[in-house]
């Protein structure tokens, strides 16, 4: 057990494993991994290790839900057993429960459901492992499964969270400095629309540090916008290579 | 959303660029609320709140319990919500659905993060024994606006919730004669906007909850600060938006605030 003394900002402004306020943790997202899913992206940021699928649109299940204007976006976002320090029962929570619905309504504004009526499309993430920013990592990995699936989109959703820790607003928390924190605003994003679609905060916050603190979020969506870009690209430089082999 | 939500939307939307409302309430005016305390005797605490139509009632029990591993020295604090099949046609019975879900957690939040109640001073035993605060948010009629309905009848029944004294004999907890009030230190108030038709309006009532791209809530502490934020719906805001909301949200809590809190 650490000290509960132990700093997690030093006298530099260095944070416990060595960013900057303002650096995201190291990123890695692959597009494209599932080979039954309709579409398909996995994501490492930082210890977080998260996967998402997305099958449909196909006919729904039961059918008494389809839409006759839209599809249904259904959304699972999920814990493994194994993903966090003590072991979690593999039952729904009230949070994970929370989470799907906040998730799904933060994506939905970026998808084309009007193009599928009566159809749904349904989203899982699975969180391998889990180390803070779940939801927000969950989030950005969802929407290129989505885009992997070939669903028409206005834009990515991109999601990040800042903070507060120990008195400064630091960007893209660990599970450690949002338990010590002083708070955590998770916010999703598209870039392209300037559209906030996801905005949760806890902790304690003035209006002014709420304020930076929502842009510093926002300057961790857009870089997470480019890595998101980036991995589309490798996918389909990939495929490309191989039609012309 | 049903036909006659698609053309109730029009007419709601075509209004609010008038800055009018279908009840006849500006942009910027919250309903009418009414604040009932202690009404239920067997809680240790209750209170019932109409807002307009909306009514919710909030029962507090007290019992003695075991910490969190994490937080040997604190009290617990639980927060459920019921939307009882009585208060709405769309209220279904069975476990609560994500909706109760949100709502309990939403009203947790404000509560927990504020640090309304100092949970330390509900530690019985430190790792053993401590008090568990049990909020039970009760839906009675559902018109809109459950959010802060529910979170400002919490922190009216947590006011007049009576804890038992006790004392410590031999390891065992006896209750003693008398009573003492929940030791609060601070009073968060939750404020709801809808945005329909890219207009802001505060404190949704039904009809307007229907036909809403999306709502924010903004819980603010009795010295200004925001505690918790819940954004809802399937619509987005701009950073623009949000922070007027933050602004409005806080000299409206403040308001409200003076309605429950007698210092």
């Amino acid at each position: 057990m650490p000290k509960s003394e132990e700093r997690m900002i030093d006298k530099d402004g260095v944070r416990i494993d060595g960013r900057k306020y303002n650096e995201l943790r190291q990123t890695k997202i692959e597009v494209g991994i599932l080979s039954n899913a309709d579409g398909s992206a996995y994501i490492e940021q930082g210890k977080n290790k998260i996967l998402s699928a997305v099958y449909g649109p196909h006919e729904v299940h039961p059918k008494h839900l389809a839409l006759p204007n839209r599809s249904r976006l259904r959304c699972r976002y999920h814990m493994a057993p194994f993903s966090v320090e003590e072991r979690k029962s593999p039952a729904p929570s009230r949070r994970e429960q929370e989470l799907s619905k906040v998730i799904r309504e933060a994506l939905e504004p970026s998808i084309f459901l009007e193009y599928y009526p009566r159809t749904s499309i349904d989203l899982f993430i699975e969180i391998l492992q889990a180390n803070g920013g779940t939801r927000c990592a969950g989030i950005t990995v969802a929407s290129l499964a989505l885009a992997d699936a070939g669903i028409p989109m206005r834009d990515l959703t991109t999601a990040c969270a800042a903070g507060k820790v120990e008195g400064q607003l630091v960007l893209d928390l660990t599970d450690n400095e949002d338990k010590k924190g002083e708070a955590d605003v998770p916010v999703a994003y598209m870039p392209n629309l300037d559209a906030i679609t996801l905005l949760q905060m806890d902790g304690q916050l003035t209006l002014e540090e709420f304020e930076k603190t929502i842009n510093l979020s926002l300057e961790g969506c857009k870089q997470l916008y480019e890595l998101q870009k980036e991995a589309l690209k490798v996918k389909y430089v990939a495929v490309k290579e191989e039609v012309e082999e | 959303m049903s036909t006659v939500a698609r053309i109730k939307r029009t007419q709601i939307a075509q209004l609010m660029e008038k800055g009018k409302r279908l009840d006849g309430r500006e942009l910027t005016a919250y309903r009418e609320i009414k604040i009932e305390m202690g009404i239920i005797e067997k809680a240790e605490g209750s209170a019932r709140i109409l807002l307009g139509d909306t009514e919710v009632l909030v029962g507090v029990k007290i019992e003695v319990g075991s910490p969190f591993p994490d937080t040997p020295n604190e009290g617990v604090l639980t927060v459920n919500a019921e939307l009882v099949p009585l208060a709405s046609p769309t209220f279904e019975p069975g476990p609560p659905n994500e909706n109760a879900i949100e709502l309990a957690r939403v009203v947790d939040r404000g509560i927990r993060e504020s640090k309304a109640i100092n949970l330390e001073k509900l530690c019985l035993e430190p790792g053993k024994k401590v008090l568990v605060v049990f909020i039970d948010v009760y839906v009675l009629n559902h018109d809109g606006n459950l959010i802060d309905a529910s979170a400002m009848a919490a922190l009216a029944a947590l006011l007049n919730t009576k804890m038992f004294k006790y004392e410590i004999e031999e390891e065992e907890i006896k209750k003693k004669p008398g009573y003492d009030p929940l030791p609060m230190q601070n009073y968060p108030i939750a404020i709801t906007f809808a945005k329909i038709n890219g207009k802001l309006a505060i404190d949704p009532w039904l009809e307007e909850e229907q036909v809403m791209e999306a709502r924010l809530t903004l819980t603010t502490e009795k010295d200004g600060k925001i505690c918790a934020i819940q954004k809802g719906g399937t619509g987005y805001f701009t950073v623009k938006q949000i922070v007027e909301l933050a602004q409005t949200a806080r000299e409206k809590a403040s308001e409200i605030r003076k309605l429950l809190v007698k210092e």
